[in-house]
Parts: C-alpha cells; structure tokens; sequence
C-alpha cells in the first residue's frame, strides 16, 4: 500500500514537475524578453533564439548523463583495473586470451550469422503467405504476438518445449522429444547438446523477432506499385516469379533495415542465455559475460568493461549506417 | 480450365502454409497456458497435448483392515471405497503386485488365502471372508484409473499468494508506469523543438539521437551504478526509473520527431501569425495531432519496461519490495526448476497484461514500428 502511494505521487510529481518546467521556464523568458516597450524586437529574437533550448534541455541531460557520458566512461574504465589503477590495454590483452571471452565471440558471431537472416526469412516468407490470405489480419497478430512476450517469458515457454525426462522419469513431457520419440528417435538434453544447445536458444529469438520482420516486410510489400505487378503477370509470370524477381527487388532497402535492427537486438541479447543456461554448456555470450564480471562475487568493472567496449564497436557500423541513411533522408 | 484450377490449387496451397507457420508459432505459448491450469501430478505424467482426454493413473490402496469386517449372513464383509472424492472410473484391478490389471471392475478375484474381491468400477470394493477374519493391515488393492480431464486454478493462487508473485506484480507496475509517462512528456518537447523551432546545430542534435538509438545498454550499467551511488541515489525505483527514460528517449525523440516533421506546417505557422507561443502551439495543436505516435511510444516503452529484466537486475535491490516479476521467474527456475506448474503460471501472470495490450492496442504498435524502421530505408 505504501508503495502504491509512493509510485502515484512520484508519478503525479514527475509528470507535474515536468509540466511545470515547460510552463514556467517559457513564462520567465517572456517576462525577461517581454515582446513589446522600446525593444521589443531585439527581445523577439533573442526569446526565439533561446526558447527551443527550453524546449530540448530535459531531454538532452537525460540523454547526455544517461548515454553519452557512460560511453566515454566504460572506455575510460576499460583501460583500468579492478582496484582502478591504469593498465592501458591490459584488460583487452586479457580478453584475448580468455578462453570464455572467445567462446562468447564465437557464439555472438554465430547468433549474428543466424537469427537475423533466419528472422528476416520467416518474416518474408509469413508476409508473403498473410499478404494473399483472407484472415491474414488473424495470422498475423499470431505470428506478431510473441513481440509481447518477455525474453524471460519465452524462456520458460521454450525451457518447457525443451524439457527432457531421464531414463526411468516417466514419459516425456516436453513436446520436442516427445516428437523426437513419437518419430523413433532418442530423447535428447537439449540445452546441454554442446554446440547445438545454441541453436535450441536462438530459436526463441527467432520466434520472437520473425513477428517484427513480418509487419515491417508485409507493410513494404504493400507499398509495391500495382502496376509492376500487373505487368509481370500479364507477360505470364508465375506468382511466385513474381514474388521473387519483382516484389523482393523494390523492398531490398526494407530487408536491409529489419536485417540490422534485428543485428542490433542481437548484440544485446542477454535474458535469453540468462534465463536458459546462464552461459554454461559452451552457451556463452558477450551481454552475459559482462553481466557475469559485474556481478560476480569479486566484480571487476575493468574487465566488464572492455567486453561492453567491444559490443559497442560490434554495434558502431549500424549506428553510422543509420546515422547516414537519416541524414540522406532529411536532405 | 487448367489457368482457374492450377490457381484454387495455389490457394489452397498458401492457406496450408500460413495455418501451418501459424500454428508452429502459437503452439509454444498454448502449450505453456493449458500447462498453467493443470494440476502437478498430470504435468509431471503427462504432456500438456493429452490434457484433454482422459489421463489414466495406476494406485495401490489398501481395503479396511480385516478386523473391521462385519457379518452377513454366513460371510464376513468389508465394504469401502477407494481413491475416494476423486471422480475417477475404475478400468482395471489386481491384487498381486504381480498381476496389478489382472481383473475388469465387476470381477471377482480370489486371494490365495480363500477371500474374494470385487472392485466396481466407481471405486466401490466388497471383500468376503467365509470365516471371521482378524488383522490389522488391510488387503491391497491394485487399481488402474481413469481421471478426466481437469483444470484448475490452483497453481494462479499459489504463485500469486504464496510464491511472491502477487508482490512482483505490485513492483512491475511500480517500475512500469512512471517510466512510461515521464520520457513520453520529456520526448513530446525536444521532439517539437527539433521538428518545429528555429535553432542552431539543429541536425546534428538530430543525428545524435539517431547514433544514440542503437548504443548497447550494457554501456550505462557500470557508470550510473557509480554516479548513482555517488549521488546517493543507490539501488531503488527512482534510480531505474531516470534510467529507463533515458534508455527510452533516444526512440521516443526518433519516434515523435519524424511524425511531427509530417504534420501540416500551415497550421502552426497560421497559429504564430495569430500570436499564438510555442507553448500554446504545442499544447494546443501538436500535442493532439501527434496523438497516434505518442501512443505508439508509449506502448513500446510499457512494453520493453515491463519485460526488462537486465535493467531492473541491475538498478534495483532484490528485496522482497522491489523483486520485479521477470527477476521473479529467473530465481523461480533455478529454485523450482522441475515444478512447471509453478513456473507455468508465473510466467503467465506476467505475460498476461503485455498480451492484453498487445491485442487491444496493435494498431498503434504496428504504426510505430513502421515510422521507427521503414524510415530508414
């Protein structure tokens, strides 16, 4: 109950505060540069010079003590040790040389490699099905629902889909050995297959994300111009001639788009490893690992990091793409 | 006509496809939600695809000890009940361990020692005995049963009450709604601002903030860990909520900028001729107009805050006041890692209202992705 109050009044304070700044800052410029007397326009001016700062402040310390500033920090960090003495790139040397670290490399490269390309394609392959249906509207939401689900949430799901009875624990009650069974095969521990547990993990991001590619995608391929369709059609294209030589060539620039947004949720991945395996079973990767030298008993922030500077440089081509592609857009 | 079958073919074709994409993709979450309304012993015996039919379970139950038997006529009897008040049917019995299902529920079985058994297939049980028989123990009886379909909210009730669940959620929201609201009206400014208002370095603030959008969270945990408990501030919910705006508004101000570009510029510069203030014209036009967005922000961000896990691990305690529900579930499956009724049930207190956002309000959410990624391109 008490915390109910608290949350509701630092809600109504936040938001009333909030206001407030906006009201009464832009209430004293007006009285400090009043638009009318002896020089009124000079005043005019220089309150229009400075009312968007007004405007754009809140938001702009928040980004710069919250985003900006640790970025430098974590590099500044990174060339330290644990007690916070400099070391240069000693923690990076260390890196290299940790068994762990490489194995967590490994794994990012190879969720990189998979999930947004596996993604993108069942999102392609889902927009293309909704898009001729009658209740693509329906199998849509479907497919999009998981994007409402946590990552923690989806790993139970799938924990359970994975879920493997030893000999002599009764019948198997999770649905992949139990097909696995009903096919004549063995039951397997799934999340502990070294190597192959990986997969079993980036399919709950798969499932996750392929809802997001579809409705980005479904939305390109609805923006295609009739006319080109039509045109192929009638110089007796197939339907799916059509789809793969007319449709998916104008929306390559959308693919592109859902390949690196989904990149970068990859980079980050974190609850999903953490939930399933917390990097044990050869699962390990880069978010976790840093997680792992944070928190460990005897934290070491130099150490994490150098990891977190290194998922940031994974992360930079993507920021300068985008950066780039925003610019050519409002030019 | 070869040209009108071969396409009903390639109808019927892409309607397979989709129900099957579909259907592999909702399966996982189906099988997780009837497995929440189970009752343990079915889970752990059964998978969740035969919750509907009936689910057959062998028991041994011993009959009323012989000194209980009562005389009628020349016998002795003893009368009784087994797996009682449970509503099951019997379909088989024994009386041997060796031959548990020797005996349909109408039979009579004979015990080496002379006595007979008969099991009805309600469960009820008649033992005669010729003579007056003595003992405590009773005799053993070997039923195979058949339980219908069950579901049950017990496993709700349990996680709710009695696992911390109930508390979890109180945190959540304690978490979720001011920093839903704060950065939406931090954003709605600058966004305005940016699109609207004459200032220098205008594109460059700009770019920032599209740089800003894919910087990794990881980034911030170490330095505002420090700042914070340099300021004082320490692990608590104003902390995760300053930290949740400001991972938020780099999409927030992205989001609503770009939407605001778009709305007519007509309207605001006939409003400043009439000598209308930005406030005014903020509050007054913008601020309606750009509705659809602000409520596509909003959705993300409720979203994203309600499901995070990292970043309430990190700048929250884990006090029993200010455990969140994903924090909740991660300790539930290392403590109660087999007991999937449980966890089946936590999961879904907390997937609950995402879902219910998710489907009531879709539209918004669809609208947002659309102006946050097809932009790009």
């Amino acid at each position: 109950m008490q915390q109910a109050i608290f949350a509701i009044s630092t809600i109504i304070i936040g938001v009333f505060g909030c206001v407030a700044y906006f009201y009464f800052s832009n209430v004293i410029l007006d009285r400090l540069l009043p638009a009318k007397g002896p020089n009124a326009g000079r005043n005019i001016n220089r309150a229009n010079a400075i009312r968007p700062w007004l405007f754009v402040f809140p938001a702009l310390a928040i980004l710069s003590i919250y985003l900006l500033y640790p970025v430098f920090s974590t590099a500044y960090l990174s060339l330290h040790d644990s007690s916070g003495d400099f070391v240069g790139a000693g923690n990076y040397t260390w890196l290299a040389q940790d068994e762990k670290f490489r194995e967590s490399l490994v794994n990012n490269l190879l969720w990189l490699l998979v999930v947004p390309a596996a993604s993108t394609f069942f999102g392609l392959v889902a927009a293309g099905l909704t898009d001729r249906i009658k209740w693509g509207q329906a199998a849509q939401s479907l497919v999009f629902m998981p994007m409402a689900i946590s990552f923690v949430g989806a790993a139970v799901i799938w924990k359970f889909i994975y879920d493997y009875r030893g000999d002599n624990q009764g019948e198997q009650i999770g649905l992949l050995n139990a097909l696995v069974q009903a096919f004549g095969g063995d039951p397997q521990a799934w999340i502990t297959l070294p190597f192959w547990n990986n997969f079993f993990l980036m399919a709950i991001l798969i499932w996750i994300q392929t809802g997001f590619a579809m409705v980005i995608l479904s939305a390109a391929l609805k923006g295609i111009s009739e006319e080109t369709i039509e045109a192929a059609y009638l110089d007796g294209a197939s339907p799916l001639q059509v789809f793969f030589k007319i449709k998916i060539p104008q929306i390559w620039g959308t693919i592109a788009v859902v390949w690196t947004t989904i990149t970068v949720t990859v980079l980050k991945v974190f609850d999903i490893v953490f939930a399933m395996t917390n990097g044990q079973w050869g699962t390990q990767v880069l978010a976790n690992l840093m997680y792992d030298w944070m928190f460990r008993g005897s934290p070491d922030f130099g150490r994490g990091s150098a990891i977190v500077v290194v998922i940031m440089l994974l992360v930079t081509p993507v920021m300068v793409w985008n950066i780039y592609n925003a610019h050519k857009e409002t030019r | 006509m070869d040209m009108a079958g071969g396409k009903s073919r390639l109808t019927w074709a892409v309607n397979l496809s989709a129900a099957l994409l579909v259907l592999l993709w909702v399966i996982p979450t189906v099988g997780l939600l009837i497995s929440s309304f189970r009752d343990r012993d079915a889970i752990s015996t059964s998978g969740w695809w035969t919750a509907l039919s009936a689910s057959e379970k062998n028991v041994i139950e011993r009959a009323l000890a012989p000194d209980e038997a009562k005389p009628e006529g020349d016998l002795w009897v003893i009368e009784g009940q087994v797996l009682e008040g449970q509503g099951v049917t019997v379909t088989a019995f024994g009386i041997t361990s060796k031959e548990p299902e020797a005996f349909t529920p109408g039979d009579t079985a004979t015990h080496a020692r002379g006595h007979k058994i008969t099991v009805q297939s309600d469960g009820h049980y008649r033992i005669e005995y010729e003579e007056e028989p003595s003992g405590n123990r009773g005799q053993r009886l070997f039923v195979r049963a058949e339980t219908p379909p069950g579901f049950t909210l017990d496993n709700y009730r349990e996680v709710l009450f009695a696992e911390g669940m109930g508390q979890s959620l109180m945190n959540t929201l304690t978490v979720t709604i001011p920093a839903t609201i704060i950065p939406v009206l931090v954003a709605a400014f600058a966004a305005y601002a940016l699109a609207w208002m004459e200032m220098p370095g205008r594109a460059l603030l700009v770019a920032s903030v599209v740089g800003l959008l894919v910087v990794p969270l990881q980034v911030a945990f170490i330095p505002l860990l420090k700042l914070h408990n340099g300021v004082g501030l320490g692990k608590g919910y104003l902390g995760i909520w300053l930290a949740h705006t400001g991972f938020g508004l780099p999409l927030a101000v992205f989001l609503l900028r770009n939407y605001m570009v778009g709305l007519p510029g007509e309207i605001i510069e006939s409003a400043r001729v009439d000598g209308a203030t930005d406030f005014q014209i903020f509050r007054r036009i913008i601020l309606p107009l750009s509705f659809p967005a602000l409520a596509s922000f909003a959705i993300f961000q409720f979203l994203w805050v309600w499901n995070d896990l990292l970043v309430a691990k990190v700048f929250l305690g884990t006090g029993e006041d200010e455990l969140v529900m994903t924090g909740r579930i991660v300790e539930l499956l290392g403590s109660r890692g087999g007991d999937w009724e449980i966890l089946a049930a936590s999961a879904f207190v907390s997937i609950a209202v995402p879902i219910f956002v998710f489907f009531s309000l879709q539209r918004y959410l669809v609208r947002g992705l659309l102006a946050g990624s097809v932009k790009g391109g």
